[in-house]
């Protein structure tokens, strides 16, 4: 069995019928029961449950507390390289933009790192466009050889890969795996996936259960907001984590919500997602799945990752560039996407004493 | 009478242990520690930023604590062991709580791995304190194995729930001459009176105090508890009676 049945179970489900069917009891129900089911989630998601957000704000903010503590744990992306042989309509990347093509050397890698681990962060997520040719699995390999330095966990944010590549990247001191299926919805992955090995749906949802099967310690998902009916997405999202957390128990598996921003291209979103959708979605993230990571990066203002503190948040981004040697190189490429975020580690770390809540900087450490 | 509790052939003063993983700054702990009169302090062998001053946790822990490393982390017995290792290479000590999950949706510790890491840890001259789920035999087998005490929980970790497993408990406290040390899941200073009272040689906390309003204060109400509750338990409790018992008692008449 694949994640792909599990969405075939419900890729026909008539979500507008079910929404107009929801009562306000049956709102009130799902946030009082202790653990809830998948309908009872996808109930939290409704436009009905808009109303109780703020019993579910309580709620979460104590599963969150009770689960977590009081700490959010913080990390910066680093971009290795950004070819990318994709036609992503909503990507920087995109094979058909003329942007300035970079991949680091190693050196480049080092002094990136360095630059990163003097603020203090201890774990990095690494990134790179989707070049075989260019950032193939050795390449990664020798980047995470030089970064084991200056970080105790490393997790990698790349093209989807076998499960014996990942296992010789968990062998190399990866723990961590992220990755996003954009849009769970398959005709408009198709839509807006418009060359590239990346049209491959399946391969890339079972990507996180192939990340499972070759021991990485925690996986991430995520679909990309704005790219498809938020609703329907964040469900599958939710389904997806709920799915890959029975069947690999010793995994720890986190949801992201990455909300799309500027980026080089005229694409424009499918769907819009205000600041209360965005709530919403985290909250029922977070009685639906009380255990999980819940991870925000700097793609959201600062205010409104300040007032998200607490509701649901496990980790933040901090201090981060998406461009390729964006942490003080001379020759820098664009980013993937325009970040809002751009306070330093320092500033963020301080924010978040002053809400109450210890920044955490270690979180794991190569065993 | 004299009321130690002896740990791997050290005397602990305190029979409130406290754990550090959630607190919202780590610079409450030095004065929490202080005024719960904690002695035994975990710390998770992940959390400890040795290359940095402000962040390192240990720079918060007084020095006449023990420290106990955790192996939260671990996902079967290989893992823990070479993480208390790594904890003991570091210069925590040798006292080591052997933490394995492989269950991240409840967090329930795998007794089959525990036992396994006990057995090669005690070997290793560790003063090793598993943390299990409640059952006789497995604590038999730790107990076998080495282990300086055994921690069962007395709800799932993080629950706040009380002593849900308080039969099972009792049992490893009738039945198991190591101190029995109540791990996870108390909520509330009563609960860890209640353990007390039941002949717990100990308790550890983390959540309740951590997520308190004051969770300075709240450690102090967990030390109050906790010593009244050994206090109870030491005093000899009076048995709780099925029936009242009349002054005149009915049967009274028969003099034989």
């Amino acid at each position: 069995m694949s994640f792909y049945d599990k969405y075939q179970e419900y890729k026909n489900f008539d979500f507008e019928k079910f929404f107009n069917t929801l009562t306000d009891d049956d709102v009130l129900r799902a946030i009082n029961k202790e653990r809830i089911n998948e309908i009872e989630f996808l109930t939290l998601l409704s436009h009905k449950a808009e109303k109780y957000l703020e019993m579910m704000a309580v709620k979460a903010k104590r599963l969150t507390a009770q689960h977590f503590g009081r700490v959010i744990l913080l990390f910066a992306p680093l971009y290795l390289a950004n070819f990318c042989v994709n036609r992503c309509a909503y990507c920087s990347f995109n094979i058909g933009n003329s942007i300035l093509r970079k991949k680091l050397t190693l050196r480049e890698v080092e002094e990136e790192g360095r630059a990163i681990s003097s603020t203090g962060l201890r774990h990095i997520l690494i990134l790179t466009g989707e070049s075989r040719n260019e950032s193939p699995v050795s390449y990664i390999k020798e980047c995470v050889q030089v970064l084991r330095k200056y970080f105790r966990s490393i997790s990698v944010e790349v093209y989807p890969l076998e499960v014996e590549e990942y296992a010789e990247l968990v062998e190399a001191g990866v723990d961590g795996f992220t990755m996003f299926q954009e849009v769970y919805d398959e005709e408009v992955y198709k839509r807006v996936h418009l060359g590239g090995p990346k049209r491959n749906y399946r391969y890339r949802l079972d990507a996180p259960e192939r990340a499972c099967k070759a021991s990485m310690r925690s996986v991430g998902i995520g679909a990309l907001l704005g790219l498809h009916d938020w609703r329907r997405e964040a469900f599958f999202t939710g389904l997806h984590a709920d799915y890959l957390q029975n069947k690999y128990p010793d995994v720890e598996i986190s949801m992201s919500l990455p909300r799309i921003r500027p980026h080089v291209g005229h694409f424009q979103p499918e769907c819009e997602v205000s600041d209360k959708n965005f709530v919403q979605i985290m909250l029922a993230f977070r009685l639906f799945m009380p255990r999980a990571g819940i991870t925000i990066s700097t793609r959201e203002r600062p205010e409104f990752r300040d007032n998200l503190i607490g509701l649901g948040v496990t980790k933040m981004s901090a201090g981060s560039s998406t461009e390729v040697g964006g942490y003080g190189l001379r020759e820098k490429s664009e980013g993937q996407f325009d970040i809002s975020d751009g306070r330093s580690v320092e500033a963020i770390k301080s924010v978040i004493y002053k809400k109450g809540y210890q920044p955490v900087f270690k979180d794991w450490q190569a065993i | 009478m004299e009321d130690k509790l002896i740990i791997g052939g050290t005397e602990v003063n305190s029979r409130l242990f406290i754990g550090t993983g959630k607190f919202h700054s780590n610079r409450i702990i030095p004065d929490l520690i202080k005024r719960s009169g904690a002695q035994v302090v975990t710390v998770a062998l992940r959390r400890i930023d040795f290359d940095s001053e402000e962040e390192n946790m240990l720079n918060y822990i007084p020095k006449d604590c023990i420290i106990m490393p955790n192996t939260s982390g671990a996902r079967n017995g290989e893992e823990a062991v070479r993480i208390a290792r790594l904890a003991r290479a570091a210069g925590c000590g040798n006292w080591i709580k052997i933490e394995v999950i492989s269950d991240n949706k409840y967090l329930l510790p795998d007794n089959y791995e525990t036992i396994k890491a006990t057995e090669i840890l005690a070997r290793e001259g560790f003063v090793v304190l598993p943390y299990m789920s409640p059952d006789l035999m497995t604590a038999k087998r730790l107990r076998d194995a080495g282990a300086a005490a055994v921690m069962p929980l007395g709800a799932p970790i993080g629950t706040n729930k009380g002593l849900k497993t308080r039969e099972l408990v009792k049992i490893l406290i009738d039945e198991i001459d190591l101190p029995i040390i109540v791990d996870a899941g108390l909520g509330k200073p009563s609960e860890a009176a209640e353990a007390m009272e039941m002949g717990a040689a100990a308790v550890l906390v983390n959540t309740a105090v951590a997520t308190a309003g004051d969770p300075v204060m709240m450690a102090e109400a967990f030390s109050l508890a906790v010593s009244a509750g050994r206090k109870a338990f030491i005093s000899g409790m009076g048995s709780t009676k099925e029936y009242a018992e009349a002054s005149s008692p009915l049967t009274g008449f028969l003099t034989e």
